[in-house]
């Protein structure tokens, strides 16, 4: 088994052997993703039953809660591939975490576009600026900016891979603190749904089920995304090499 | 060969002594803190009460911005004329002439802005006492935006759209700073007890006076390779 994975990991970490496995783990991530997204949404927008205070409203959280949980994810997984990329020079982090980029801010636009929308059918306001996790969220969303707009000046890749991959563990070490000097004011977000002392406080399977399914359909979504999108990345940047000139050759422009 | 602190303070004694040859370049930040903060109450309203409350966040914003305006120059000339390959190729370590660069960009940007300071918060109607945490504040936060900034600018430096580009990377990391500055003075303003914020900046400044500097040379030499 170690030796499998030693193997596997080895492979994985070579861009052809890459290309060439990545289709059959997208497909493992893509169809059972997929399939969950479908079920959580159709079982928690429609059929869950109605929160006793919130109303309706609840229901913004199978989207919310997946979002907001993912943008970090994506920033985590950015700044890590990052920090590998840069210690072990490993050419494949750089490309997934160039991929990253891009995917974990459309997720964090998202979070906070549907947190606002029901923050301002729930608290009153489309944007508190008092609340840690919103500031955080946004302040996210800049790093973000900051991660694509700083890759995009620079025009050497290996240059921007390396100096993006700094910027990222610079802020994923801010990340925390950022949150925290916010919580010094006063917080007005509700305390974490699934996660609270004593067990759950989604009570009902009806309710609960849904979210599970959409957190584990968006990360696996995410995951297929994430690996698509590398694909890509490893094309355009092996594109001098042999094996992808031999790739184009052998398939006719068909990739 | 000179050890550390020879190294340390030949570094941020070259970079003083070029910018006591040329005062002009490091007092522009100054007179632009001055001039920032001159334009709110302009726009927000000239009443004592009005100046009062947004006195202690303009004040650190426009310092924020003026340190901003002042990381530019702070590798770039050295990039210009060679001199920066010079501190790669140098057997010293990195992190050292980083870190006496910094020193030298605080005590050349940030300490004139904390010197300033409590003449613009008399102007803002502060108490004396507020005005010492005004400046206690900036003094620490400057530190450790001098520091947050070094990182920006080593990456952007000779990049040719480098001066846009350092704001959007720095301003989202320097919000805490930020938060606990401004934060602290208004508590102080308020009348209420305002030594946790002046704890916290401490301890974001030894923490990025430990860490930063690591950054900063790995920054440059990724900027140069």
């Amino acid at each position: 088994m170690w030796t499998f994975l030693k193997k596997l990991y080895h492979q994985l970490a070579s861009p052809p052997h890459f290309y060439r496995l990545s289709p059959t783990f997208i497909l493992w991530l893509a169809v059972p993703g997929y399939l969950l997204i479908l079920y959580g949404t159709i079982a928690g927008l429609v059929y869950a039953p109605v929160d006793i205070v919130q109303g309706e409203r609840f229901r913004m959280i199978y989207v919310h809660v997946p979002a907001a949980y993912l943008s970090m994810m994506a920033y985590m997984i950015m700044a890590i591939a990052g920090g590998i990329g840069l210690i072990w020079r490993l050419k494949l982090a750089h490309a997934v975490a160039a991929s990253a980029a891009p995917i974990g801010m459309a997720f964090t636009f998202l979070a906070l576009a549907t947190g606002s929308i029901w923050g301002a059918s729930t608290w009153g306001t489309w944007w508190e600026w008092a609340d840690p996790r919103l500031m955080s969220e946004l302040v996210l969303l800049f790093l973000f900016i900051g991660y694509m707009a700083l890759r995009g000046a620079i025009d050497d890749t290996t240059r921007a891979d390396k100096a993006s991959a700094v910027l990222a563990m610079v802020g994923a070490v801010n990340i925390p603190i950022i949150h925290y000097s916010v919580e010094w004011w006063t917080s007005l977000h509700q305390g974490s749904t699934l996660l609270k002392e004593g067990g759950s406080g989604m009570q009902d399977t009806a309710q609960l089920y849904p979210l599970l399914a959409v957190i584990f359909g968006f990360t696996f979504a995410f995951g297929a995304m994430l690996l698509r999108r590398a694909r890509t990345e490893v094309l355009i940047r092996e594109r001098r090499t042999r094996w992808v000139k031999e790739l184009v050759l052998s398939n006719e422009g068909d990739l | 060969m000179p050890g550390l602190f020879g190294v340390l303070f030949a570094t941020a004694r070259r970079d003083l002594t070029l910018v006591w040859k040329r005062p002009g370049d490091s007092l522009n930040p100054l007179f632009f803190f001055a001039m920032v903060a001159s334009l709110f109450p302009l726009a927000v309203g000239p009443t004592p009460e009005q100046l009062q409350f947004a006195g202690p966040g303009v004040l650190w914003v426009a310092a924020l911005l003026a340190m901003l305006l002042s990381l530019n120059s702070l590798f770039m000339s050295d990039f210009e004329d060679g001199s920066l390959e010079q501190l790669l190729v140098s057997p010293q370590p990195l992190v050292v002439m980083a870190l006496g660069k910094t020193i030298a960009h605080w005590l050349t940007s940030g300490l004139p802005l904390v010197i300033l300071s409590p003449v613009m918060a008399l102007a803002f109607q502060m108490e004396l006492e507020v005005a010492g945490v005004l400046m206690v504040t900036l003094a620490l936060g400057t530190i450790s935006l001098s520091l947050l900034g070094s990182v920006g600018a080593a990456l952007t430096v000779g990049l040719h759209r480098g001066t846009a580009l350092l704001s959007l990377l720095i301003l989202p990391l320097s919000m805490p700073v930020l938060i606990f500055g401004a934060r602290t003075v208004s508590l102080a303003a308020a009348g209420d007890a305002y030594s946790a914020g002046i704890y916290a900046l401490a301890a974001y400044a030894v923490g990025a006076l430990t860490l930063v500097p690591f950054a900063t040379s790995a920054a440059l030499r990724i900027s140069n390779s």
